[in-house]
């Protein structure tokens, strides 16, 4: 097998990839966003919870698709819980920078231990056309986020 | 290739068999054929494998000597110049023409318009035929298993005319429902717009008894013949069609060529679809009279050099034997329906007898994009997705799939290294 198969598809990714963490329909939730890549077709919806603060108490998804885009959702849930929103951005802004090789990365606001299993995903960046099955999720916590309902990749 | 054995056996007894068709020379014809992929400085890459023929086939030397000879030696625009070398280039576009009719068995090369695909011969149809001949509450048929370049264009004429849209469903095997079919021809029904064959399940409609079913209550029929003309002999008299359609690219040929087979019955009473040069008989600012079909639909200069390179593909193909590669082809599909289905986990679809070459399946284990990035490592080039059908894949209860087709250049061995890339994917995935 090839090294750069090998790199796109770790261990972490066929983990998360077969066996999603919090793809549910949760009881409670106070945003959402429904998200799709019209490329491919796949297509997500991401339920959060936030509390007063901004503080993310819950995220999840819901959704099938290819197994990068299934990894890098069930990884985003688990990272951001606990975050604030601001902190989220940030880790969506380090994710897109260490998928597609652009923009700047704020390190400092960081936790090293998620940015290291936010970085088993990287291997996209070899192949462009699927740097968008692995920041679907991402831009559809954005969305929810900010409040919009519905975002594409395109 | 061991395994192949029975399946040679049963091409050279069949009746057809007069040489045996050799594919090792017709690969030749086929620089690309030849080369790696995913080379790297100071690595060679993998031997390419390739079976995306129904998105776009490859194309033999004999149409890129046809396209080079075109521009090196008979070059100049078509139609308008009274100088010797733009007379040449307008025998040779007007040859290619008679070239798609012997093709077509059409009547008359009046019936023949190039366009720059089937997407455009179809808007074609919609724009022109659609606002000549349908009113709103008009009905157009359309089948579930359309490609979206069947299905968007009359969308957007019911958007502008109010025309309805029915669809003929598809069963669990892939074969249209011709009860349904019969059951939503009606009074409003105009047109019928059906596939040839399907580009995802392969299927192969009876387009002829369709036809005559339409006919019995005066409704005309277009076909997309997009996968048809590439694996079909196609008589268009014969089928009675009203309009057939079909894309240079696919059938070995150049891109940006097309072609709309009309009845002159309707091209002629079709007003227009773009204006420009070419398609005039006199302009003046208060009022112009149009040319003939098929002038009349070809405004502005026409890709001329493709049609060339266009009936040069016709010609290679009929060169080999229309129903050599169709043999071919067969031995091809049932080798690798076979194989496919012993691999566990995998689902085929599109099942129904006499389908062409196309193999949609999934796999248990593995997304069709997973699927397709990894055995595109070992330079296997297949097609994931939703294959511009997303009506049919929702039927099918599925986001997307993985897409084998095959050509006249592919090998049994090519169908070997599919499958152990797909052993690849089980590895990976299958636990
Ligand atoms: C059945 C079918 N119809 C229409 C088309 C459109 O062909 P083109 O894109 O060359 O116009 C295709 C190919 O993409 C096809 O497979």
């Amino acid at each position: 097998m090839s090294d750069d198969l090998r790199e796109l598809y770790q261990e972490l990714v066929l983990d998360h990839g077969r066996h999603p963490r919090n793809r549910r329909h949760p009881d409670s939730f106070n945003h959402e966003a429904f998200g799709k890549n019209p490329m491919c077709g796949d297509a997500l919806v991401v339920y959060l919870m936030l509390d007063p603060q901004g503080v993310v108490t819950d995220c999840a998804f819901m959704g099938e698709g290819c197994a990068i885009s299934m990894a890098s959702a069930s990884l985003m849930t688990e990272i951001v819980r606990g975050k604030t929103v601001d902190q989220a951005n940030a880790l969506f802004a380090a994710f897109q920078h260490l998928a597609t090789g652009e923009g700047e990365v704020d390190e400092s606001v960081l936790d090293e231990d998620d940015l290291d299993r936010l970085q088993a995903l990287s291997g996209v960046r070899q192949f462009p056309i699927r740097v968008k099955c692995a920041t679907l999720a991402w831009h559809t916590l954005h969305a929810a986020m900010q409040g919009e309902e519905m975002v594409s990749t395109e | 290739m061991v395994a192949a054995q029975p399946l040679l056996k049963e091409r050279t007894d069949a009746p057809h068999a007069a040489a045996p068709y050799d594919v090792e020379a017709v690969r030749r014809e086929f620089p690309i054929l030849g080369r790696t992929v995913h080379d790297r400085p100071g690595r060679t890459g993998k031997p390419l494998t390739f079976l995306d023929s129904a998105a776009s086939a490859q194309k033999p030397r004999q149409v890129m000597d046809a396209v080079r000879h075109a521009y090196e030696a008979e070059y100049a625009n078509v139609h308008r110049g009274l100088h010797w070398l733009s007379m040449r280039a307008t025998d040779r576009y007007e040859a290619a023409r008679e070239t798609v009719r012997a093709f077509l068995n059409a009547k008359a090369t009046s019936e023949i318009v190039f366009t720059k695909g089937a997407t455009e011969a179809i808007n074609l149809v919609a724009n022109s035929f659609g606002r000549t001949f349908l009113q709103e509450g008009d009905e157009v048929v359309l089948s579930e298993m359309e490609h979206h370049a069947n299905i968007v264009p009359w969308q957007l004429l019911r958007e502008s005319h109010g025309i309805v849209i029915k669809v003929v469903p598809v069963d669990d095997d892939g074969r249209l429902d011709l009860d349904a079919y019969q059951a939503l021809l009606g009074p409003r029904t105009k047109l019928v717009a059906v596939t040839h064959c399907s580009n995802v399940l392969g299927t192969v409609n009876p387009v002829k008894s369709m036809i005559a079913m339409a006919h019995e209550r005066d409704i005309a029929v277009l076909l997309d013949g997009s996968q048809g003309a590439v694996h079909l002999p196609v008589d268009v008299r014969d089928l009675d069609a009203d309009f057939y359609v079909f894309t240079g690219h696919k059938l070995y040929g150049p891109t940006g060529i097309g072609v709309l087979y009309g009845k002159r019955h309707w091209l002629d009473r079709m007003p227009p679809y773009q204006g420009g040069g070419e398609m005039i008989h006199t302009v003046s600012f208060e009022r112009t009279t149009f040319a003939e079909t098929p002038a009349k639909f070809e405004a502005g200069t026409p890709p001329f050099v493709q049609a060339i390179g266009l009936a040069a593909a016709i010609d290679y193909v009929s060169g080999l034997g229309r129903e050599a590669v169709a043999a071919h082809e067969h031995d091809l599909l049932v080798y690798a329906t076979e194989k496919l289905e012993a691999i566990p986990g995998v689902t085929i679809l599109g099942r129904v007898p006499g389908k062409a070459a196309i193999v949609s399946f999934t796999m248990d284990c593995a997304h069709p994009h997973d699927i397709g990035t990894i055995i595109d490592f070992e330079g296997v080039a297949i097609r994931a997705g939703h294959h511009c059908a997303q009506p049919l894949m929702e039927r099918f209860g599925v986001a997307a799939t993985a897409r084998a087709s095959f050509g006249l250049y592919n090998t049994l061995g090519d169908v070997d290294r599919l499958v152990a890339a797909l052993e690849t994917v089980r590895e990976m995935f299958g636990r």
